[in-house]
């Protein structure tokens, strides 16, 4: 999560007016949750505490709010090239139930957002971009595709709520109240039906590495939808995730944070994102530069850290080797399931290989830690 | 409103002090630890260390967060609590008890007179505890 400044032992008088609030702000605060500023958002951090909330979807089954998401809408003839011309990945391969990973790139292949790609319809997609980038993926999006015949954009990110359910026994969870049989649906696969007799795109998907998924449903009926999923998983240990361990879960399988690990001064290859580039499908915004790139090898490459020495590696901080300074920790923190401190990083290419010995610079001294292997703790997503 | 023991003096960087004959006892209150949330690390001088009243003497450490710790009294560090290295959590746990952090010898008794009372400490938090 972006801002990790050192605050001292005091809350964050921050002026809370001019954030934007979810269709579930309400709940949040009526649960008791604490509630800070996130990309413009008045999001939940956490509940109960991020350990125990963590561990919760670690064994059970968590309920995020990720409402905060933008979804943009492309119709028409023309959607396909659209996508094309703006994502790194193949668009072409997508069927119609199915979601993509993937990238938009600036010419130069630094990143403006990553984001999902679902195909509902034969000349229809949507997209799923992260909240603090709404508004600039809107002007990117619509801007770089003025030229493209047949294609109509909608932005329906205000219309739409979004509620993660995510965890072991998120599956049991969504089926009970589900108009569908839902375990037939694979990883990265979404289909259309209700939940609690609310409507939903009901997608296989998540951002913790445990099986589960993400509930998109119109806004006024999300409250619904939160209300029902805590009541009817109460027996199962069923509970409010905050961004908190939102963000250890995601740290745990070595997914990217935009903002954090990823951005416009980071390109997607050097962010081990190049599994969704494929410059084989034709022209896109940063092709040129990205194959250019990956012919000439990354300068350095973004990989798991885990502390040898007890510290916390946080975002920003140095990575040395034999005290030069060879890279960058890009999120760090206390790893609640491996119970280790784990980072990533950028390092030079050279020392990425795992089991190299580094140090993190943490408040003036080098403490030890190493290259290991990635995720740092083992997927239970579903296997499509 | 969060635990605030009469017995104990404060600081306005809401850590405690506790008198024990001629010694200081030093933690983090019970409303920092619940600020700060799960405690994954803490970071404390050695004992023989010197520490400086209202100076950094070390670092607490949540998830989210990276907070320094001050000292309530000047002196010389004559204990420090070990286990929390092991078990930070303990801090949230016991934050007045088994959470406690270093023991002071004071240099210099008159500090001891500048620190909050408990009363104070808990108009302080009413006010908003910054």
């Amino acid at each position: 999560m972006p801002g990790q400044a050192a605050p001292r032992l005091a809350p964050e008088g921050l002026n809370a007016t001019a954030l934007k609030r979810t269709p579930l702000h309400q709940a949040h605060v009526k649960a008791g949750a604490r509630m800070v500023p996130f990309g413009g958002w008045d999001m939940p951090v956490q509940y109960t505490g991020i350990v125990e909330e963590h561990r919760a979807v670690r064994s059970a089954v968590g309920l995020f709010d990720v409402s905060h998401m933008g979804e943009f809408e492309v119709e028409g003839p023309g959607a396909l090239a659209a996508l094309q011309h703006l994502t790194t990945n193949d668009v072409a391969a997508l069927h119609v139930g199915q979601i993509q990973y993937s990238v938009l790139c600036y010419p130069n292949g630094t990143i403006v957002d990553d984001l999902t790609v679902y195909r509902v319809g034969d000349d229809r997609y949507m997209l799923t971009v992260n909240a603090g980038n709404i508004d600039k993926d809107w002007a990117w999006v619509t801007e770089h595709t003025r030229d493209v015949k047949d294609v109509r954009w909608r932005n329906a990110s205000e219309g739409t709520g979004l509620i993660a359910v995510q965890g072991p026994k998120a599956e049991a969870l969504v089926g009970r109240l589900a108009d569908r049989d839902v375990t037939a649906l694979g990883y990265y696969r979404f289909a259309r039906g209700s939940v609690a007799d609310v409507p939903a795109l009901i997608s296989r998907t998540g951002y913790t590495g445990e099986d589960g998924f993400e509930l998109y449903a119109p806004a006024d009926r999300t409250e619904k939808l939160w209300t029902e999923l805590l009541a009817a998983g109460r027996a199962d240990g069923a509970a409010p995730i905050g961004l908190g361990a939102r963000d250890t879960l995601r740290l745990e399988m070595k997914y990217a944070l935009y903002g954090n690990d990823v951005d416009e001064t980071t390109n997607a290859l050097e962010a081990g994102l190049g599994w969704v580039v494929k410059p084989a499908k034709g022209d896109f915004i940063g092709r040129e530069a990205l194959e250019k790139i990956r012919a000439e090898g990354v300068q350095r490459k973004l990989v798991g850290l885990e502390m040898t020495e007890r510290a916390v590696a946080r975002h920003g901080y140095p990575v040395q080797r034999d005290g030069r300074e060879i890279g960058i920790v890009t999120s760090g923190s206390y790893g609640p399931s491996v119970d280790k401190y784990i980072a990533m990083a950028y390092v030079e290419t050279t020392l990425a290989d795992i089991g190299t010995e580094l140090a993190v610079e943490i408040r003036g001294q080098a403490k030890a830690a190493r290259v290991v292997k990635t995720p740092f703790h083992p997927s239970r997503v579903k296997k499509a | 409103m969060a635990d605030v023991p009469k017995d104990l003096k404060y600081t306005r960087e809401h850590e405690w002090a506790k008198q024990e004959s001629d010694r200081v006892r030093v933690g983090i209150t019970a409303y920092a630890q619940d600020q700060l949330g799960d405690v994954v690390f803490v970071e404390l001088p050695k004992v023989g260390a010197k520490v400086t009243a209202a100076k950094n003497f070390g670092v607490v450490e949540s998830v989210k967060a990276v907070s320094d710790l001050f000292a309530p009294v000047s002196g010389e560090v004559v204990e420090v609590n070990g286990e929390l290295l092991q078990k930070p959590e303990t801090v949230n746990q016991d934050p007045y008890g088994k959470g406690w952090m270093i023991v002071v010898k004071p240099a210099n008794k008159a500090e001891w007179d500048q620190l909050l009372t408990a009363q104070q400490y808990e108009e302080y938090l009413a006010q908003g505890g910054h």
